[in-house]
């Protein structure tokens, strides 16, 4: 009796771009417009929970969409929300791409917003040149650190990354509670008796710098762009990104081809990491500038969502992030306008969350289809 | 002052742990269940919350707890269709699916309770079942045999669920559709239907976690009452290696540390206070080093079966 | 004719008053958890409503709010848009909305921003900074605390040891050992101050320990009382709201912040043309805090002159209690 194959053998757990190329306009027109078929449906949901609770809908809807693109600080501010959404994401599309399912996000931006606090702090005279670039790499060492105990742990003792990474968040949590309450506890906290759970403020030329006046748009977001097709780039142009993406899409083959599995395994969380830890020591030094709890502002979830908007690949990220980053936005500034409680905003996103993941099912069928088509092409059939 | 290991502490230590072992045994061995079959529900701790809410206000409003824990387990069970629809039907990425579940399940109990019930009341929830001749036994009595029924609910549900998934026919095919979906589906085991069924009773599981937590161990709704609680829940399934005496051990682990940790605050041990904290996440990670699971996971796990595809 | 024109004025000028008078004052308010988490947040939403009925309802009194907004730069355009609808005050109830208040305010000179906790006011004309002692009451506490206790242990279930949670247990633990250095006072933190299961496990664990009565802050303590109602006989203490509505049997006494006093003034000098430049504090003296009784508890008549005597100590100023 012959060995029956497994699915796992023949498919990823993620649905990818079946060639893998980026531009391939007919399936970036599905990515692009079943997605927001999904936010529409959400929406309508969202519309009679809106009437239930007495709002008027169309002014609401209204107010989301001039919330996020209808002003200069409306659009700025949309940037400001997708580039923690960029950096993390771009970290998660490495990670997932080798399969790596993990949710450490928010405990690796805690980790790396700690050293972006830290090194400054410090550092208080070191001129803005070195100190920015520094305060970068060492937030994403810090995160990097964070990724790789979950990957070591995957790879040496197959310990689930899902269940890692939960339980390093939390630890995140709680190193940051311990450090915020003792030794980065800002001064004048302690010297005025207010006790606030936040760092000193970061010295001036740790900012970065605003890119639109009377805006929160800071330099982050340029690092963002760069560093998301940097990451496209790696993953496939060079050997190692390559192995990444084998590793992901049929880890037996990849075993059998030579390709260290664990190995590549590990790397990936511990980029994923370091991209995340990246995001946190941005936010710090573009938004806050200084550490506060709550900063993660549950980016570490959000980011998953943003990269399977963007289909996995960083390129593709860019808008998913604007379009989510305004769709935060937007949420926020109907909540404002027709006066519901901010819980309804959360459970709309929910719903929209809800859909556009199951509106991937239909790029992916068709692009199935395509596959049988070119398979056929390649046949010879006349 | 007391020793710290003396019999009034250890005691006092394990007493805790049952309660705060409770909510976890529920979710997780429902999302067991939902696991075995190949599905990933990430969204236990949105189902959690909405349940919560409405085992709380049901009870409020009718007077019945059990009308409340039944509507408890109802939202779960719709949660479930929910999670199903779109991660078995429309075979949408399961992670992010869940995400989103748990944020509509965060978002919807936190607007009901502001519009529903506007301010946190309190209400009587499940009494302690004093059990006779088992709850007279010293030191063990107190700590096993004086809880209230949807505590000893949890602790039975582990062999239950051991058995119905080792012993049963229907425990065969939720492992042998997670495992080998092609296989199964060729022996004429519906593989969506089995996974609709796995999904929506670990939803329905998810949603008497919650009301353990607001109708009978807490006896209060607030916002985000489970701070998180479903997360390790499901954390938890994959410590015990998908088996439910696994998820027990893994529940009790996490509850004994965090139980100890607050005795060691009480007592006044030199230690700061949020590294106590850590302890039981420290903990289970380091339990995992030290006894590696062999187990492996389901084949098909977060995989979307489709005939025809393999 | 000249009688016409009177009356033409007369009329304009009276429709000018009416219209200026029509128009109702607007406050928006930003708040970091939800207006019911029975603690911060809905300390200031109250105190809002409360104004809002004495001034005569929304109509003369708007009041637009957002909460749940732990996310600072959201909080941002939260504040901007709101000061950008020509709202007259603009509080910022959050002491992580500091940085955000101190690059907003300059952009909007005719509008108040009042934020907290915090003290500090950016030397901005137009921005007040308020907090609350919370010490104070803590320290009443915990001189009633110490006078009922019958086992001489005391437990404080807190959540993270910042703000004024610490500062609030810390005067709490002053007052304790005021009375009795002997009184044993433990305290556990949760790390969290939204798990209320693990905060009802470390009430349950001071108890059986046990503590008779008992103390807490954060949005989570609705455990502990819980747990205490359990348990029956213990007592419990709250702060920044009035929670004897929880457990009416056993909750002896309260520190409410009442932020009313301070909103009134902001409004009155707003419409004096003074939008801010003050640092408010919360104190028994100014009446912001209140240490409310909970009349349905019967409190022995040693404990409650106690009690009285370090509210009048401290408002005297001769008992000095320290953050």
């Amino acid at each position: 009796m012959g060995e029956l194959e497994l699915p796992s053998d023949r498919e990823s757990a993620i649905p990818l771009n079946p060639t893998g190329s980026a531009f391939d306009w007919s399936k970036v027109v599905l990515n692009v417009l079943l997605p927001v078929a999904g936010v529409v449906a959400a929406l309508l949901i969202g519309a009679i929970m809106l009437l239930l609770l007495g709002a008027n809908p169309i002014a609401a809807f209204a107010a989301m969409i001039n919330g996020a693109a209808g002003s200069k600080f409306g659009i700025t501010q949309t940037l400001v929300k997708a580039t923690p959404l960029l950096l993390v994401g771009s970290g998660i599309c490495i990670a997932f791409r080798a399969n790596m399912i993990h949710i450490g996000g928010e405990g690796q931006i805690i980790v790396g917003a700690l050293a972006g606090a830290w090194l400054p702090l410090s550092f208080p005279t070191v001129s803005g040149w070195l100190l920015i670039p520094a305060t970068c790499i060492v937030g994403f060492m810090a995160g990097a650190v964070w990724g790789f105990i979950p990957g070591i742990l995957k790879a040496r003792l197959r310990v689930n990354e899902i269940l890692s990474t939960i339980m390093m968040n939390a630890i995140a949590q709680q190193l940051m509670n311990l450090l915020l309450q003792g030794a980065l506890m800002d001064p004048e906290g302690i010297a005025h008796g207010t006790f606030l759970a936040q760092s000193a403020q970061l010295p001036r030329q740790a900012w970065l710098p605003r890119l639109v006046p009377q805006t929160l748009l800071h330099g982050g977001a340029i690092i963002a762009v760069v560093l998301a097709v940097a990451v496209y780039l790696f993953l496939w142009r060079t050997t190692i990104g390559y192995d990444i993406r084998a590793v992901g899409l049929n880890p037996n083959a990849a075993r059998y081809s030579g390709i260290n599995v664990p190995y590549y395994e590990a790397l990936s969380l511990t980029l994923a990491g370091g991209f995340a830890g990246l995001a946190g020591a941005i936010e710090v030094m573009g938004v806050q500038h200084r550490l506060m709890d709550g900063l993660t502002s549950g980016y570490g979830f959000t980011g998953i969502v943003a990269a399977l908007l963007g289909g996995l690949h960083p390129l593709g990220l860019i808008p998913a992030s604007i379009f989510f980053g305004g769709l935060l936005v937007g949420a926020d500034k109907m909540q404002r306008a027709v006066q519901v409680p901010s819980s309804l905003v959360m459970a709309i996103l929910g719903l929209i969350v809800l859909f556009v993941s199951s509106a991937a099912i239909w790029s992916r069928r068709w692009a199935a289809r395509r596959r049988i088509a070119e398979q056929l092409d390649k046949e010879g059939q006349p | 002052m007391r020793g710290v290991f003396s019999l009034d502490v250890v005691s006092g230590i394990l007493n805790t742990m049952v309660g705060l072992a409770t909510p976890f045994l529920y979710a997780a061995i429902g999302e067991t269940f939902a696991q075995s079959s190949g599905v990933v529900n990430l969204g236990v701790d949105g189902i959690m919350l909405l349940s919560a809410f409405a085992a709380f206000y049901v009870s409020l409003i009718s007077g019945s707890l059990w009308l409340g824990l039944a509507a408890a387990a109802a939202v779960g069970l719709i949660l479930g269709l929910l999670m199903s629809l779109v991660s078995v039907t429309l075979k949408a990425e399961q992670g992010v699916s869940g995400i989103g579940l748990y944020m509509f399940g965060l978002g919807m109990s936190s607007l009901l309770f502001k519009v529903l019930v506007g301010t946190v009341k309190t209400l009587q929830g499940f009494k302690p079942l004093h059990i006779p001749l088992l709850g007279d036994i010293p030191f063990v009595g107190p700590i096993l045999f004086n809880n209230n029924i949807l505590v000893y609910g949890a602790f039975l549900l582990v062999p239950l669920s051991w058995w119905i998934l080792e012993k049963t026919t229907l425990g065969l095919k939720i492992k042998s559709v997670g495992q080998n979906p092609a296989a199964a589906d060729s022996l004429g085991i519906s593989v969506n239907g089995i996974r609709y069924l796995s999904v929506c009773a670990g939803a329905a599981l998810a949603g008497i976690a919650g009301a353990s937590l607001s109708i009978s161990l807490l006896d209060l709704f607030q916002d985000n009452l489970t701070a998180g609680q479903g997360f390790i829940a499901v954390a938890l399934v994959y410590f015990g290696g998908w088996s439910p005496f696994g998820v027990l051990a893994g529940a009790l682990l996490f509850s004994v540390v965090n139980s100890f940790q607050l005795w060691m605050q009480v007592l006044g041990v030199k230690i700061p206070a949020n590294i106590a904290v850590m302890l039981p996440y420290l903990l289970t990670i380091a339990a995992l080093t030290v006894t590696v699971n062999r187990a492996r996971q389901p084949a098909a796990l977060n995989k979307p079966f489709e005939r025809g595809e393999s | 004719m000249k009688l016409k024109r009177v009356l033409i004025a007369f009329v304009l000028v009276s429709a000018l008053v009416a219209g200026v008078a029509a128009a109702p004052f607007r406050i928006a308010v930003i708040m970091p958890s939800a207006t019911t988490d029975m603690a911060f947040s809905q300390s200031m939403w109250g105190a809002l409503l409360t104004i809002q009925k004495e001034m005569g309802g929304p109509s003369a009194l708007e009041i637009k709010y957002t909460d749940n907004m732990f996310n600072v730069p959201d909080a941002a355009a939260a504040i901007r848009d709101y000061a950008s609808q020509g709202f007259d005050i603009v509080i910022a109830h959050g002491s992580q909305y500091g940085s955000s208040v101190q690059e907003i305010a300059p952009d909007f000179p005719k509008v108040t921003f009042a934020w907290g906790t915090d003290v500090n006011t950016f030397g901005m004309k137009n921005v007040y900074a308020y907090t609350a002692a919370a010490e104070q009451g803590g320290f009443v506490n915990g001189v009633l605390a110490a006078k009922l206790t019958k086992s001489q242990k005391i437990g404080v279930t807190g959540p993270v040891e910042v703000g004024d949670a610490k500062t609030y247990i810390d005067g709490f633990v002053q007052g304790v050992m005021s009375v009795n250095k002997g009184i044993t006072v433990s305290k556990t933190w949760t790390g969290s101050f939204s798990d209320v299961a693990l905060m009802t496990a470390a009430a349950k664990t001071h108890i059986a320990s046990g503590a008779d009565v008992l103390t807490g802050s954060s949005q989570s303590v609705v455990g502990s009382i819980g747990a205490a109602k359990d348990a029956g006989k213990v007592l419990w203490f709250g702060t920044q709201a009035d929670q004897a509505s929880l457990a009416p049997a056993l909750v002896v006494a309260s520190q409410v912040y009442d932020w009313t006093g301070m909103l009134r003034d902001i409004i009155s000098q707003h419409k004096a043309g003074v939008l801010g430049g003050k640092t408010y504090v919360l104190t028994l003296e100014n009446g912001g805090l209140k240490v409310a009784y909970n009349p349905s508890y019967s409190l022995p008549k040693a404990a409650k002159s106690a009690g009285d005597a370090a509210i009048a100590g401290i408002t005297k100023g001769s008992i000095k209690v320290e953050p």
